[in-house]
């Protein structure tokens, strides 16, 4: 069962054959990523394809001890490591794999590369974040969307009105100045990103644009993994929809 | 093949681990070696490794869920191991300290590779922490542990019972097995790792004898300080 995986042994994984897609959308806060989930969900279930979504801290079993442990920031940088890993398992287990078997398409609105550029920004090594995640399924696809500083910032801000501590690294003393600190931050997250793009083999997108035009590119990477035609120009009623969910979903931001 | 070891440690306090199965007698050993280096002067610290609130919480979530698998289960236990060495460990050896570990990352190994675990990984999951410069393994047969147990009356629990795994329905039965695979893969890396093999079927004052014994030449340049520190 090391075959889908990135080559460590998974104990415990059904022997039936994972027949389904997972889809990774990877970005910073703000690339616009959990609208394009939201676009993307809509579109594959208009093809008629069961999609499941997923993403970083929603797993029952730790979410509540990550929520805690930041609000104390007591936690040193391996350990808050290692407790997002256990979210991750969790999910990969008891989410992700039971979905793949069922056949149904898992759309991932992060997955383990954030938590391996987070870890190696914190002092990890590249190595280490790699082998803790050697038990993760390899995606069929993952989508990057890459947009510049300038435009996660104005996003932010139009958002929430402000930059938010963790995805400004605060944690790391780069700076005491938030705005200072949220660049030199996402200067070294991009930079971790574009390492793991070329090592992991990511299909890059242009994010600084409009979402309707990210999501007509996204459709066109995808097209080729479900045989399918991209659809027309998503209709102003469903290019503009807030994100949708089965489930019970958080904030994006993790 | 030999796994990787872990990496030596440059800080100038000096790392003693004691390592065994329940009821091997090791936290007895380690606590009155901690006492006998205290009263030479040494500055000692001394801290065990036992499921911390953090890990007995979801521990107790993820039962009733049913939803631990050996793959959380060995990263729940990473965490609470990170969480404990940089803050219990790390800080007094930089310090200077004897520090004196009751379990380390060995037993990590021993209990993940016995639920199926990919022993490489985990070996890597846990470089960072470095390796010791004495790791004394109490080594005992299951059955004197199991009575031990029974004399003290401990209650079993269910993931040291390895019931998780499921070898048997029976408590009894089952932590037999369980922990005859671990001291099976305690007495496999014993060798690999440079384990100071204890035979700890003896009386408690034989091996604290030997212990002490054991340390006289790592001691023999060590400063001494003031005080004792416990982790209690």
């Amino acid at each position: 069962m090391t075959d889908r995986t990135y080559g460590t042994r998974l104990p415990g994984m059904p022997s039936e054959p994972l027949t389904g897609k997972l889809v990774v959308i990877e970005g910073a806060d703000g690339s616009g990523r959990t609208t394009e989930v939201a676009l993307l969900k809509e579109w594959l279930e208009v093809q008629g394809h069961a999609v499941v979504d997923t993403g970083l801290r929603r797993s029952d079993l730790v979410s509540a001890e990550i929520d805690r442990a930041k609000q104390g920031h007591t936690l040193g940088a391996t350990t808050m490591a290692l407790l997002y890993s256990v979210d991750f398992a969790d999910q990969l287990e008891n989410k992700i794999v039971p979905a793949l078997t069922a056949g149904s398409t898992v759309l991932a609105d992060r997955y383990v590369y954030t938590l391996m550029a987070r870890a190696v920004v914190r002092g990890a090594s590249r190595e280490w974040a790699r082998e803790l995640y050697g038990f993760a399924l390899r995606p069929d696809v993952v989508v990057f969307l890459d947009a510049r500083p300038e435009i996660l910032l104005h996003r932010a801000i139009a958002k929430y009105g402000s930059l938010d501590y963790w995805e400004s690294g605060m944690d790391l003393c780069l700076s005491r100045d938030l705005f200072e600190s949220f660049f030199l931050y996402q200067e070294k997250l991009s930079h971790e990103f574009d390492w793991l793009a070329a090592e992991y083999g990511f299909q890059r997108i242009d994010a600084n644009r409009a979402p309707e035009q990210v999501h007509a590119d996204v459709q066109r990477r995808l097209a080729p993994l479900y045989g399918a035609e991209p659809s027309p120009p998503s209709t102003p009623d469903g290019a503009g929809r807030p994100p949708v969910s089965r489930g019970r979903r958080k904030a994006a931001s993790a | 093949m030999p796994e990787a070891s872990l990496p030596a440690h440059g800080y100038s306090g000096r790392l003693l681990v004691f390592e065994g199965l329940d009821g091997s007698g090791k936290s007895t050993q380690a606590m009155l070696l901690g006492k006998w280096l205290s009263s030479r002067g040494y500055r000692v610290f001394t801290t065990e490794w036992n499921s911390s609130e953090l890990v007995s919480s979801v521990i107790r979530r993820g039962k009733k869920k049913g939803l631990l698998t050996p793959t959380t289960f060995s990263l729940l236990h990473a965490t609470d191991f990170a969480d404990r060495f940089e803050r219990r460990i790390l800080p007094p050896l930089r310090a200077g300290y004897l520090v004196v570990c009751d379990r380390y990352a060995f037993t990590a190994f021993v209990r993940d590779a016995a639920r199926g675990c990919d022993p490489d990984w985990v070996r890597t999951i846990y470089s960072f922490a470095p390796r010791p410069d004495r790791v004394f393994y109490f080594r005992v047969p299951v059955q004197v542990t199991l009575k031990r147990k029974i004399a003290s009356r401990q209650k079993m629990n269910y993931y040291e019972a390895g019931m998780d795994l499921g070898l048997s329905d029976d408590l009894h039965e089952s932590y037999e097995r369980f922990q005859s695979r671990l001291k099976a893969e305690y007495d496999r890396i014993a060798e690999t790792d440079r384990f100071t093999v204890v035979d700890s079927t003896r009386s408690v004052e034989a091996i604290q004898a030997e212990l002490r014994e054991n340390l006289g030449p790592l001691l023999d340049h060590f400063p001494t300080g003031e005080r004792m520190v416990h982790d209690g």
